[in-house]
């Protein structure tokens, strides 16, 4: 097993009224109509340092965009993953997500695991879930954060927890039911992987599960000497376990020992020891942080972002699919978000171009990654009239730090908060799916003060 | 080097326009006859079978000069389509006086046409080829791309936005009080400033009164060489320059470009007034037609078209300079704000103000002894656009 060399979370931005689904106190973090799977992946891998060198990227989702696609491709040419570099979909369950941190640590890359949890009107999974993303990465080139000592993986057949291929929405049977199952499978597995790494004890656990009796009793079924961590925004499905680890990685100190539980039709457990190199690689946006924060969705637009009910539409035509040679010849702006700079006159084309607008040299031509960049807003505009999933559509023309400029939507955007000069930051997202084409590009988001990703 | 120009060698000796509006009972090929027809009844001694070529503008309407060959019933003769978004009209009339001006022909037409309103959809539609999805104009609507000049002008002139709001309030009320003089333009009622203020948004600042009208709509010239206009009528409107620019884009990827300003505008109106002869555009002029399709775009053009300085423009709209009545007259006819915008008939329809005014046929509006006109013409967007300026006089020699 290799070392785990680096992590990070991405929490959306939106929160759902407790109110507006039934439950008593806090809200729901729920991904906005431009986020999937694939585009929240990209912003957990994205503020891990290095992750673009990997040389493999496994992505669990139980949302996936696409089927018959590798959904992991999408992100490997976000992130601007080599060509030799692994990337492969795990589609499936909360046990993909362990299935993903086991290959990673495995192989080293990239464990990449995002969902969109969808609950019918009013039922648990609507209070109970959270949408998310969280990205490991193991790896031997680096000082390890944390070393593998032991790993278990228990498996069994019964019915929690299902979901239609064809729906959005999923079933669980009595959870008492489910409750028992995973208890004795939670004592077997914690047994052997203490056994196996011949401890009698550790100071974190993470458990997480989809039967929420489990949740609501982890501290009692394992005991951990420091702290028993369930996941931060509830069931996240394949990102539960991943993005639970991640709440103990921002806080752990040095040398403490870490029990993660994944109690998914069986239990996977995997204990690691955390290392000195932790305290200087942590996230960037702790997840407490990225969690405090938030804007309020009205829940009928909620609604209509999951396709639960239909909002009358701008009278605008919808868009066409966008084409997919075209798209394959654009990877590099589309995905990656890679301009070009003119090596005669230094002038930078967002997007790229072979003739110089400015001096006219012709195909003297470098690239430019323009999205781990920042920018200003030079001018912006509310679109009413412009087609949308969710309008209006905010627009802003940016102006990037180190030169270049282009015009794009505002990603979770408040008008009211958008000013000529205001700093941004990139994000990739699903501009709109039209012929069932999800077309992705980047968005800017508005960088500052606002939540937990936003340091001003 | 400079664009030589074919001033004196083209004259328009027949104009005509349809009906502009929301003409659910008209095709495209209806408004094409009906604009013809107006057309041929303004020039008497011309007949159908002069025309020896055709040059039709269109958006969206149609392809190719088919468009134009099959309700029109002509046989064998030379008919092109030509398109340059807004400006198609305008590039229709530009490509039939270079064929008369070459020698190519002694009569020929420009058409220009658009039926938008059988899309059900609420404002201009986008054609583009497949494409990678990543551009903005897929997003962004016209009137958001044209809202940036707002914010973008008073920051950069220290415009208070309550008086620059003033400012495109008093262009579209003024727009539409000469359009109340009309009979051919799509709104014709004056509407109260408050009115134009208070309704509701469509992008950025800008109200539903701040766009241009959504129309159908046809109009056509016919011109001739210079020299044989009197054959045709007594009143013929001479050209003296036409200018096309296309921009290469580079202010909406140049961090220099600010958004208050159409570089494009400013490059063809000096190649046009060098064409023409033309020292100062302040004084030149006895009209302007220019391509208000929102409010600030036709604040914007004032300065880049030379009839006032940077930064000036809002305080001359707001001192009324530009109104009926004022030192210049900018779109007497209601412009696109009023008159109505049917994309591929506007440049035509600028030119035939001009052709009306000049006669003295220009009715309740109609302008004292007018003798030199303006039109321009814009396709696209900020950043990224083409822009046409013709100037055209009554007289032939200056």
């Amino acid at each position: 097993m290799q070392g785990l060399v680096g992590y990070a979370s991405y929490l959306p931005r939106y929160r759902l009224a407790g109110g507006d689904i039934g439950v008593r106190r806090g809200d729901r973090v729920v991904a906005a109509f431009d986020e999937d799977s694939t585009t929240m992946a990209v912003a957990a891998i994205a503020d891990i340092p290095r992750s673009r060198s990997a040389d493999a990227l496994y992505f669990a989702t139980s949302t996936p965009a696409y089927a018959d696609k590798t959904n992991a491709t999408a992100i490997h040419a976000a992130i601007g993953l080599p060509l030799d570099a692994l990337a492969v979909d795990l589609c499936g369950s909360g046990r993909s997500g362990f299935a993903a941190i086991l290959a990673a640590a495995s192989t080293g890359g990239i464990a990449a695991s995002a969902d969109v949890r969808v609950g019918r009107p009013g039922s648990a999974d609507e209070k109970l879930g959270g949408d998310g993303a969280a990205a490991l990465l193991f790896g031997a080139a680096e000082p390890a954060i944390a070393e593998v000592l032991a790993v278990a993986s228990l498996t069994a057949e019964f019915m929690d927890r299902w979901r239609a291929t064809t729906s959005v929405t999923g079933e669980q049977w009595e959870e008492r039911f489910g409750a028992q199952r995973y208890a004795a499978l939670i004592r077997d597995a914690v047994e052997r992987v203490l056994d196996t790494a011949g401890l009698t004890g550790v100071d974190h656990v993470v458990l997480t599960c989809p039967n929420s009796g489990i949740v609501k009793r982890a501290a009692t079924l394992v005991k951990g000497e420091k702290s028993v961590v369930t996941s931060p925004i509830g069931f996240s499905g394949a990102c539960d376990a991943a993005l639970a680890l991640c709440t103990v990685l921002d806080t752990a100190e040095a040398g403490e020992t870490v029990l993660v539980l994944s109690a998914v039709d069986g239990c996977d457990a995997m204990l690691l020891r955390t290392t000195s190199a932790l305290t200087q690689a942590r996230q960037p946006h702790p997840v407490s942080a990225q969690r405090a924060g938030g804007l309020p969705v009205a829940y009928l637009t909620y609604l209509s972002w999951r396709g639960l009910v239909q909002l009358e539409p701008p009278r605008r035509p919808e868009p066409d699919r966008p084409s997919g040679p075209a798209a394959g010849r654009s990877a590099l702006w589309k995905f990656g978000l890679c301009g070009s700079h003119c090596d005669a006159c230094d002038f930078i084309h967002l997007p790229p171009g072979r003739v110089c607008k400015r001096c006219g040299a012709t195909d003297q031509m470098s690239g430019v990654p323009v999205a781990g960049l920042r920018g200003t807003v030079a001018t912006y505009t509310v679109d009413h009239l412009a087609y949308s999933p969710s309008p209006p559509v905010v627009q802003a023309v940016v102006d990037v730090s180190g030169g270049g400029r282009f015009t794009c939507e505002v990603a979770d955007a408040e008008p009211e908060q958008i000013r000529v000069g205001s700093p941004v930051e990139f994000s990739f997202r699903r501009l709109f799916t039209a012929g069932n084409v999800h077309n992705y590009f980047w968005k800017a988001r508005v960088a500052g003060p606002l939540d937990g990703r936003h340091h001003a | 080097m400079p664009s030589r120009g074919i001033a004196g060698k083209v004259a328009v000796v027949a104009m005509g326009c349809s009906q502009f509006g929301e003409r659910w009972d008209s095709s495209a090929d209806d408004l094409l006859l009906e604009a013809i027809a107006d057309c041929m009844a303004s020039a008497p001694k011309l007949d159908k079978e002069d025309i020896d070529a055709y040059w039709l503008g269109t958006l969206s309407s149609g392809m190719s000069g088919l468009t134009l060959s099959r309700p029109l019933g002509i046989g064998d003769k030379p008919v092109t389509r030509v398109e340059n978004m807004c400006a198609s009209g305008s590039e229709a009339f530009r490509n039939a006086c270079y064929a008369v001006a070459a020698g190519a022909y002694d009569v020929a037409m420009a058409v220009g046409v658009e039926k938008l309103k059988d899309s059900g959809f609420s404002g201009l539609l986008r054609q583009d080829p497949p494409g990678d999805g990543t551009a903005p104009e897929l997003s962004m609507t016209a009137p958001a791309a044209f809202s940036l000049l707002d914010p973008a002008y008073c920051a950069k002139y220290g415009v208070p936005a309550e008086e620059m709001r003033q400012a495109m309030t008093h262009v579209a009320w003024k727009n539409h009080l000469n359009g109340a003089r009309n009979p051919k333009a799509q709104f014709r009622s004056p509407v109260a400033k408050e009115t134009i203020d208070n309704a509701p948004k469509v992008a950025g600042r800008l109200g539903v009164f701040d766009c241009s009208g959504v129309a159908d709509g046809a109009a056509c010239a016919v011109v001739v060489p210079a020299e044989h206009a009197l054959r045709y009528t007594e009143n013929p409107m001479y050209v003296r320059a036409l200018s096309l620019v296309a921009g290469s884009g580079l202010g909406a990827t140049d961090p220099d470009y600010d958004y208050t300003s159409f570089p494009e505008v400013v490059r063809s109106a000096r190649d046009a007034y060098q064409q023409a002869g033309i020292d100062d555009p302040r004084t030149a002029f006895s009209l302007a037609e220019v391509h208000d399709c929102f409010t600030p775009t036709e604040i914007v053009l004032m300065e880049d078209l030379g009839f006032t300085d940077p930064g000036q423009s809002w305080k001359d709209v707001l001192a009324g300079d530009f109104d009926a009545d004022g030192r210049l007259p900018i779109n007497p006819d209601g412009g696109l704000k009023s008159f109505g915008h049917p994309v591929g008939a506007s440049g035509l329809r600028m030119l035939y103000e001009a052709w009306l005014q000049f006669r003295g046929e220009a009715g309740q509006r109609q302008l004292p002894d007018p003798h030199t006109a303006l039109t321009h013409n814009l396709g696209g967007r900020p950043g990224t656009c083409v822009s046409f300026v013709s100037v055209v006089d009554r007289e032939p020699g200056h």
